[in-house]
This record gives structure tokens, sequence and C-alpha cells, in this order.
């Protein structure tokens, strides 16, 4: 927790600076539900190596702007998003984007946990053998570095062979982050990845964010406010489509720059 | 402020507002009733209620902090309302100690009542300070009660005021004390009444700072009043 001070403290200005170095800079972003605007004139930056969250009432349009992030919108007739999404130096919004390869490097892991219907480790290796051709050795390997990563492979090594839809329900979003890191890609959206969760599940996966970071760009869209609190370096408060702050989270939790954004975290709204 | 959501969440800020306000009733009474000991010697009856009422202060801080920590674990508060829940911790903190300072100057007060030679220091200069640190305390109270950061930066510059008296008061004694040596061990007890008049200012001081850092966000502890100023006119 960070008050600011009036006597000057380095590392209080460093944070108020916005993120080091941008993994994704997003500029005036518009979307479209056919005429419906969910989103209005979206400008952030995404940093690198860090946990940016996103809260804000339902309906606000953070999910959405979660799902342009990776394209995950271009399934669905009708949905377009108009604007500038600059990621490893090009618009990811533009024509021509091979889209698996943007899915294979901005993974997302959603609300529901929705393991496939086969074996724990065929989860993992699925999707790897879709990017990759490996050696059935450098399988085992990969499927036993990412349930580490996803701080399971103690639970589940003994029972690869098992289908994962008979995992709990914490084990198997745990087994959905494992197959999203398995393919190595460079991002992870989680759509409110611990909803549907217990506390001691909730908490393991907010460990595992926070060790996700030291090697992956993290966006995460939340409803729980201390959850956002907890595992974000950056938050963004987001109001009916619009960005209304982004800052620091040590900030935004203590003393929000706007209104709106005070009286949505301390529980004033509606 | 709007309402939170949770109405009940409503009622529990209000009762910790309400509570440090009338915590800090108390401390006010205690300290005109100090300031009457000064000015006229002590009776009985004033030093039994100062006791009494002290017990009600010590038991104010206890349950103040117990409604706090509840807050804390039923509603995870966060910006304004912990700010706030942050700032009433240690106001009380403060009230209690001004308390405890109020009661060293009574008793103190009441044990020189028979210096004749320092009547003067005791009742007119040690009141006199007494009273503007009374009056500090008021508008430190009142500036929390209504958010008001102006306000509490005044508080703040009017201690060195309160420092002022004290060093004039040691002077004043130091002088009796080298003229007299048969006044030195009373001059010694107001020494300690002009002590804790002074330790009341620091106090008050410190709750007009935690009002600064309630409505702003910034801790200001440790600045000078020309920055205080500049801090609160900031939008």
């Amino acid at each position: 927790m960070a008050f600011q001070t009036v006597v000057p403290r380095p590392e209080a200005q460093l944070k108020a600076l916005p993120p080091a170095a941008a993994k994704m800079s997003i500029r005036k972003l518009d979307f479209f539900y056919g005429k419906f605007q969910g989103l209005k004139d979206i400008n952030l930056e995404i940093g690198e190596r860090q946990v940016t969250a996103f809260i804000g009432p339902s309906g606000c349009g953070k999910s959405t702007l979660l799902r342009t992030l990776n394209r995950m919108y271009s399934l669905y007739p009708g949905q377009r998003a108009v604007g500038d999404i600059q990621f490893n130096g090009q618009n990811i919004l533009a024509p021509g984007v091979d889209l698996n390869m943007l899915r294979a490097k901005v993974g997302m892991v959603f609300q529901k946990p929705t393991p496939f219907p086969m074996s724990i480790y065929d989860n993992i290796a699925f999707g790897v053998s879709l990017y990759e051709t490996l050696s059935s050795r450098q399988m085992d390997e990969r499927v036993e570095w990412a349930l580490t990563k996803a701080a399971m492979w103690d639970e589940a090594k003994d029972k690869l062979k098992q289908s994962g839809m008979a995992l709990s329900g914490g084990q198997q979003q745990r087994l959905c982050i494992a197959r999203a890191v398995a393919v190595q890609p460079e991002m992870l959206l989680l759509d409110e990845p611990t909803s549907a969760l217990d506390p001691i599940s909730t908490a393991k996966i907010e460990e595992l964010i926070t060790e996700l970071k030291q090697d992956y760009t993290v966006a995460i869209v939340t409803h729980n406010m201390q959850q956002a609190a907890r595992v974000s370096d950056f938050t963004a408060y987001m109001y009916l489509g619009e960005l209304i702050e982004f800052g620091a989270t040590d900030s935004i939790f203590v003393k929000p720059a706007r209104r709106e954004t005070e009286d949505y975290i301390t529980g004033r709204f509606g | 402020m709007s309402e939170h959501t949770h109405k009940q969440f409503d009622a529990e800020m209000d009762s910790i507002r309400a509570g440090v306000l009338a915590m800090g009733g108390l401390v006010e009474t205690q300290l005109s009733r100090a300031i009457e000991i000064l000015k006229d010697g002590d009776d009985q009856g004033a030093m039994d209620r100062i006791g009494a009422v002290e017990r009600e202060i010590n038991a104010a801080q206890v349950d103040m902090d117990q409604l706090c920590s509840q807050i804390i674990a039923k509603r995870q508060p966060a910006a304004i309302d912990l700010r706030m829940i942050l700032t009433v911790t240690k106001i009380v903190n403060d009230l209690e100690r001004i308390g405890d300072e109020v009661k060293k100057i009574a008793y103190k007060a009441a044990q020189t009542r028979d210096a004749s030679r320092l009547q003067q220091v005791r009742h007119f200069t040690a009141t006199r300070a007494a009273g503007q640190a009374g009056a500090m305390l008021q508008l430190a109270l009142d500036a929390f009660a209504r958010l008001d950061p102006v306000a509490a930066t005044e508080v703040i510059d009017h201690d060195k005021e309160i420092d002022a008296a004290f060093a004039g008061m040691l002077r004043q004694l130091i002088s009796y004390m080298m003229e007299d040596p048969r006044t030195i061990s009373a001059a010694l007890e107001i020494v300690f009444v002009a002590k804790s008049i002074e330790r009341v200012g620091d106090h008050t001081k410190n709750i007009a700072e935690a009002v600064v850092q309630l409505v702003k966000g910034t801790d200001v502890r440790h600045a000078s009043v020309a920055e205080i100023r500049a801090e609160v006119a900031k939008e």
C-alpha cells in the first residue's frame, strides 16, 4: 500500500509512471456489436511482464476489450473492432493477420473451466501438436513443464491418462492455464478465471498469476476488486464502454484520481 | 460523498466518525478541567472527575480500534473508506495520548498549588498555553468533522505557537530557579506541565496531518507548512 508523500521518493515516482515497456499498445480502439458500440476510443498500454487488471460493472466492456486482444471476437459475425492494437510491431486488427499464430502468442483462459473431453496429458499435448512437431519424449517434457508452470504437476503426475473432466473445478482451471501456457505464448488473457472457484482454488490461481508474470504478460478481467488489488500491477476501470481511469494498482485502490473510480471501488455504485 | 450500496456499511462508517468526535469531546472536557485546576488549584472532586473520564477515554480507544478492525475484516474497504479507517485509528491513538498528557497537567498543577512564587507562571502563562492547545484541538476535530484540509493546515501552522509558549515558560522558570533555588522543585513540576502542554500540541498536529492525508490521500507528516499548503491547494 503506498500513500503518496509530499517529500518525493524515487520509488513513488516510478510507480506513478505508465508501464515501462509496453507489450501491447491499444490506440483509438472502437468496438461494435452490429450497430451497438461496445468500446469507445480506448487508449491503453499493457506493460510487458506485468499484470494488468480490468475492472468495472457488468456490461462495461472489459471482457469485450479482452476479446479484441487476441481477436476472439472474429469468430462471431457482425462484431468488428476499429483502431490500432500494436503487438510485436504489427497491428493485430489489420486484415491478413494470421489468427492462429496470434492466438498461440496471446492465450486465453475463460471464466468456466473448459477442459477438452480427453486425458489430462492430451489436453495439453493437443494444442502443442497443432503448432509444433515434437518427439514423444519432447512432448512428455513439455506437458510436465506446462503442468509445473500451472502448479499442477504434483497433483496430476500420477493420473495423466485420466480424463481432464474428472478433475475438481480449481484443478480444471489450472489445467486450462497449463494448456494455454504449453504453446509458449507471450501473453495470457484471463477472463474472470476464478469466478467459479472456491477460495482455496482462487488463492492458488492468484499465486499462479504472480508466478506467471515472471515470464508472461498477463491481462485479467475480474469482478473481484480485491483480486485486482492483490494480483495486478496496473488497473483499468471501465464504465459503459469507456476507459475511465488507468493507473498503478497501488494508487488506484488507495487514492483514485477520478470520482467515478472511487465510487465503484468503495461500493457506492448505482 | 454518496452512499454505499450496503447501507449497513454506511452506518458502520458513521459510527466510527461519530465515535472520534465523542472521544474528542471527552478529551476537550478533560483539558478545560485541567485548566481550571491550573487557575484555581485543585479540589479533590475535580481530580476524581478527571480520573473517571480518563478511564472512559481509554475504553473508547479500545472500542474504536475494535470497530475499525471489524470493518476492515468484513468490508475490505478501499480508497476513501480505507483512508478514513486508517485515519480514525491514528486519531483515536492521539486522542488517548492527549488524555494522558492532560491528566499529567492536572496532577502536576494540583501538586504545585502552594508554590506562591510561581503563581504567575502557573496562573497565567501555563493557563494561556493550555487554552491555545485546547483551541487548536477543537479546530482539528472540526477539520475532521468537516473533512476540511484547509482548516487542518491552519492547525498544523498553530503548533509552532505552542512550541514558542513552551520555550517561553522554560526561560521564565529557569530565571526563577536561578534567582531562588527554593523554587526548584516546584519549578520542575511546572516544567512537566509545560512539556505536557507542548505534547498536546504535537498530538493535535498529528490529528490535523491525518485529516489532510484522509482528504488529499497524501502523507504530509514530514513536510513543511508551505509544502502542505501547496498540496492542499492542488485539485
